[in-house]
């Protein structure tokens, strides 16, 4: 699914690395998780994934599903399946969240050659899936993400992942920001896209978020490198000795 | 005192291009306008509130050429049921026209008020303006009500159940058309009216607007696709107690228009709403100048401008609040902003408030930018290609202004011409 080989990646104005060789490859079907202190590089990793402006790769390389997406513009990256849902959502005033959404999906399918969703269709299938996220009708309705919660915002990242049906969901510190109970929902709305042909990059400072979305594979990121990998219980060994003894133990 | 000797001569021939109208019980009111321009003199580079704009195409003796355009889209206002008033480069069609009967109102031509005896029209016709002369002149205004050649008077006494709409059709490459229009709004009468379209290569409007006591007026104008029409229009609007105002303007091109509203609000608990949206692409400059007085207690306005502008295009606003002595609890509202679409653009806003009662919200804003970069990444993350993302965050910019019109219908039309616009440039 997503195969990142040796990627290194600098900011574009400032002589500063940050990603310095990053090997990772997420199959279709499996969560990794990524953990790590702060600075490590995890939101970078996400952003450069999704093609921000600001970064700059220096080496190395980035594929899903076989396709050099480093080269590709953000919209490109989105219709070939890749999403970021965002640490912190942006608010757009003016664009109402339905017409976003509607725009968002209607683009992505025109990009892959397929026919565009009915006003109908599209009604219907945000209503059901917005339902199960405890979305109300209003929301719906709001300009993006204007006015909304924290857990609003996040809840309206996963329900657009739901509608745009990517292939590999990238969640750059979704439980920022969450009380237990938003968590459990988001965790849950991410749960039910959990499927054989889906992969899964859960970016996370802290274990309690793996909790609810289980990992398969969980790497730790340290200083723009991957520098331990291993299953579920290491994100309870972070929990437990924190990432200095990780670190300390890896150096 | 004596105008400086540039103003002078340039006043004067615009004026030998002139003649004073034959217009039996309106020559008064016209003579006395006369005299105003001849007083004030024309606008110049000099004065105040013509630093930004350049006054001297719209006061030059002949109108400057502009090439009739033809645009290839529906008219405007099409879709729904209306009565079609229509002027080809400043002068009436009939032909073009419907009958100008429908209950509630009346509509005469400013030619007959005379031979009709139409009173209200003959009380009303240059008074909004020459009260709107102080503190800021608009000798532009006077021009108007001395030699307008053509326009409507049209008394609302009750709900009116479908819109006017005024078609200026622009035909001919060198027009000069200057159109005056008196509204009075009777007590508890309400109505819509719609005007499109260029009218000339040089274009003059003044509409006085009278509002009684508890009557409504909504107006909602989009100024036509020409790229090199001219235009300088002026709305004075005079409202009574518990009466209302609606106002919204669409500027699609034009190398130059100058849009003054002079709203005074003189009954207790009227509300008066003032806004704009423009988009601006090259040779294209737009001021609106506003000047809202309170005169009344418990009366609201707003001011709401949004302007789009790319490729060295510019966009001006000047807009004032008034709140005199004993207009307590005054609602005065007003932003005007500007999207840049790049480094040659340019907005110039000049913000006054002046407030003479202690009790009183008044709030203004301006400001100038660039489209959010955050936003339009996290819409082009979601698959939305970076033209439709620029246009989806360029309408909602200018949504604020747009959202002043109260018809959902109207609305969604000028929201379908700005769509044609940004298409257009991708």
């Amino acid at each position: 699914m997503l195969e990142i080989k040796n990627l290194h990646v600098k900011l574009e104005d400032e002589e500063k690395q940050i990603l310095k060789g990053v090997d990772l490859k997420v199959e279709a079907g499996k969560v990794h998780a990524i953990m790590g202190p702060n600075g490590s590089g995890k939101s970078t990793l996400s952003y450069v994934l999704s093609g921000r402006d600001g970064y700059e790769v220096t080496e190395g390389s980035a594929e899903l599903e076989g396709e050099d997406i480093l080269e590709m513009e953000p919209e490109e990256r989105a219709a070939a399946g890749m999403f970021l849902a965002f640490q912190y959502p942006v608010e757009i005033p003016g664009v109402g969240n339905m017409t976003f959404l509607r725009t968002a999906v209607n683009a992505q399918r025109k990009a892959r050659g397929e026919e565009e969703l009915s006003a109908s269709d599209f009604l219907k299938e945000v209503r059901a899936k917005a339902k199960t996220l405890k979305i109300d009708a209003e929301m719906l309705k709001r300009p993006v993400n204007v006015g909304f919660s924290g857990g609003e915002k996040k809840r309206n990242e996963i329900l657009q992942m739901a509608m745009l049906e990517p292939k590999l969901c990238i969640l750059d510190e979704t439980d920022s920001g969450l009380d237990v109970d938003a968590m459990k929902l988001v965790a849950e709305g991410v749960n039910a896209l959990r499927d054989e042909g889906r992969g899964f990059l859960v970016i996370t400072h802290y274990q309690r978020l793996l909790d609810h979305i289980k990992p398969d594979v969980v790497h730790i990121l340290a200083g723009g490198r991957i520098v331990k990998t291993g299953g579920p219980e290491l994100a309870l060994e972070v929990e437990n000795n924190g990432y200095a003894g990780i670190l300390a133990e890896e150096a | 005192m004596a105008l400086p000797e540039v103003k002078q001569s340039a006043t004067e021939a615009r004026l030998m291009a002139l003649t004073l109208p034959e217009s039996g019980c309106l020559k008064a009111a016209r003579q006395a306008a006369l005299s105003r321009v001849q007083t004030m003199g024309l606008p110049s580079r000099r004065d105040e509130y013509w630093k930004y704009t350049k006054p001297d195409t719209l006061v030059q003796a002949e109108a400057p050429k502009a090439a009739v355009f033809h645009a290839d889209e529906t008219p405007m206002f099409n879709a729904f049921e209306r009565l079609n008033i229509v002027f080809v480069d400043g002068v009436f069609d009939a032909e073009a026209s419907d009958d100008l009967e429908l209950e509630g109102l009346t509509i005469d031509r400013i030619e007959d008020i005379c031979c009709k005896d139409i009173h209200w029209a003959k009380d009303l016709y240059g008074v909004l303006e020459a009260r709107g002369q102080t503190p800021v002149e608009r000798p532009l205004a006077a021009l108007n009500t001395a030699f307008a050649s053509d326009g409507v008077a049209i008394r609302v006494t009750g709900k009116v159940s479908k819109p006017l709409n005024f078609t200026y059709v622009h035909s001919d490459d060198n027009s000069d058309a200057i159109l005056h229009h008196v509204i009075r709004v009777e007590s508890g009468a309400e109505v819509t009216i719609l005007e499109n379209g260029p009218a000339a290569s040089r274009f003059n409007k003044c509409m006085e607007i009278d509002i009684a006591d508890g009557g409504t007026m909504h107006l909602v104008r989009a100024q036509g696709r020409d790229h090199e029409r001219r235009a300088a229009t002026h709305l004075f609007t005079r409202l009574g107690t518990e009466s209302v105002f609606k106002s919204f303007t669409l500027t699609v091109n034009g190398v130059l228009t100058r849009n003054e509203a002079v709203i005074e609000l003189t009954g207790d608990d009227a509300v008066a709403h003032i806004a704009g949206a423009c988009v601006g692409d090259g040779d294209f400059h737009h001021d609106d100048t506003v000047f809202i007085t309170h005169d009344a207690v418990n009366c609201e306005s707003r001011q709401v401008f949004k302007k789009v502008l790319r490729n060295g295009a510019t966009g001006v606003f000047q807009g004032k609040i008034l709140v005199k002595e004993g207009a307590q609890k005054t609602d005065g509202y007003q932003i005007s902003q500007s999207l840049l679409l790049d480094d040659d653009s340019q907005f110039l806003a000049k913000p006054e408030l002046e407030i003479y009662a202690d009790d009183v919200a008044c709030s203004h804003g301006s400001t100038s930018g660039a489209i959010d970069e955050e936003g339009l990444f996290y819409l082009r993350s979601r698959g939305v290609p970076h033209a439709e993302a620029t246009d989806l965050m360029t309408l909602a910019f200018l949504a604020e202004a747009v959202d002043e019109i109260e018809d959902g219908d109207i609305a969604a039309d000028i929201v379908s011409r700005l769509e044609g616009w940004l298409a257009r440039r991708r």
